[in-house]
């Protein structure tokens, strides 16, 4: 299983590369959503990590985008964001997210949201 | 921590709770005491340390003995028998005479998880058949320690809690956030009633159960209470009702009173010794 991790924070994007091989994911990261886009033409990943603010373009808007191109409705896509207030929740839910972790999160956190959707490795590739 | 402050530490929590912490479980003590280290002032596990020494520290020995044995609690954990235990409700319905409640257990509740768990499986179950709205559900939590039942009452969590084995949709559906933290819905609050008991002692008084869920709980005792505890939970299970342990446990050669599902591991029912027991 591969995961686009889609953050602008460095350290955010190392703590998650972390946890995610060491239960065998390949990983590729993006520092914000067009470049997320641009890594999608070297194929859709199994799932998406995905921060809300970032510049040049935020989570939201990537989503929508991505839920909007042919193929774009496989990945599954875990937000991750200091975003927790409920309707700014439910705002990425509507635009397509599939599960939600709410920063600061960890390994547990985390490894239960990816079983949710059903994309662990070995559970469902 | 020096290994003189975990002794200390360890010790307490034996003298207190008869668990035995091993040094290689000394992660738990940096994670469960955090918050009472930063509340007290106190610098280190080895200050707390100290101050457990001092004289006058009972009530601080038994806040650290709590908080070390508290079971981990949180949503829907294990997810397997939250899955079993839905798709037996319609039998448990169709089973039972119109006016009577089915009845749920969470013996072991801790801080209320897995009771609005329960909870949470039901108000979805009665969603999707109508059939289900007309019969009463009643969720009993019980746990040893007192000051879990009270955060259970609540039924307000962190946003660590709502996040581990809790699926989002459910969190935006079931509960609402107040101040950072979420609370779960009057409604299926109303449908859960917390109280202390030790499973040791008489149980008779909370009555019959369909489902019964005491999970983790058994690792804590020795063989005969084990037998003990199953035997007194087997008296309480409705005769087609279900009793669910944890992924780890077993009641296989601590009784006969109850025999395993074929289908699941860890859910077991009242044996035919048991059933003519009840009877």
């Amino acid at each position: 299983m591969e995961c686009l991790v889609v953050d602008d924070s460095a350290v955010v994007r190392k703590i998650a590369r972390r946890i995610l091989e060491k239960h065998g994911f390949r990983v590729r990261e993006a520092a914000d959503g067009a470049a997320a886009l641009e890594a999608l033409r070297a194929g859709m990943p199994g799932c998406i990590l995905l921060d809300r603010n970032m510049p040049v373009m935020d989570g939201l808007a990537f989503l929508r985008a991505l839920r909007g191109i042919p193929g774009g409705d496989r990945p599954r896509v875990i937000m991750c964001t200091t975003e927790t207030a409920q309707e700014k929740i439910l705002e990425g839910l509507e635009a397509g997210a599939d599960e939600y972790v709410m920063k600061p999160f960890d390994e547990a956190i985390l490894i239960d949201k990816l079983a949710l959707v059903g994309a662990l490795p070995g559970a469902a590739e | 921590m020096t290994s003189r402050a975990f002794q200390i530490i360890a010790g307490v929590v034996k003298e207190r709770s008869g668990i035995v912490l091993m040094p290689e479980q000394s992660y738990l003590l940096e994670t469960r005491l955090a918050a009472l280290l930063q509340r007290l002032g106190l610098g280190s596990l080895d200050v707390l340390a100290a101050r457990l020494q001092s004289p006058g520290s009972d009530g601080l020995a038994q806040e650290v003995a709590e908080l070390l044995t508290t079971n981990e609690s949180h949503f829907f954990r294990d997810g397997k028998p939250f899955d079993h235990v839905r798709a037996q409700i319609p039998r448990l319905h169709r089973a039972r005479a119109p006016g009577l409640p089915l009845r749920f257990w969470s013996a072991a509740c801790s801080t209320g998880q897995e009771a609005y768990s329960l909870a949470i499986l039901i108000a979805e179950a009665q969603e999707a058949d109508p059939a289900l709205r007309q019969r009463r559900f009643e969720i009993l939590g019980t746990d040893l320690t007192r000051s879990v039942l009270e955060r259970a009452r609540q039924g307000l969590y962190t946003q660590f809690e709502v996040q581990r084995g809790l699926p989002v949709r459910m969190l935006m559906k079931h509960f609402t956030q107040v101040e950072g933290r979420w609370r779960i819905h009057d409604r299926l609050r109303q449908l859960c009633r917390f109280e202390q008991a030790n499973l040791l002692q008489d149980l008779r008084q909370f009555g019959r159960f369909d489902v019964i869920f005491c999970r983790n709980v058994l690792i804590y005792f020795d063989p005969p209470s084990k037998t003990r505890v199953l035997e007194a939970l087997a008296a309480q299970l409705a005769p087609d009702g279900l009793l669910y342990l944890g992924a780890a446990e077993t009641a296989l050669g601590l009784t006969d009173r109850l025999e395993p599902l074929p289908e699941i591991r860890g859910v077991y029912r009242p044996s035919a010794a048991a059933r003519r027991a009840i009877a």
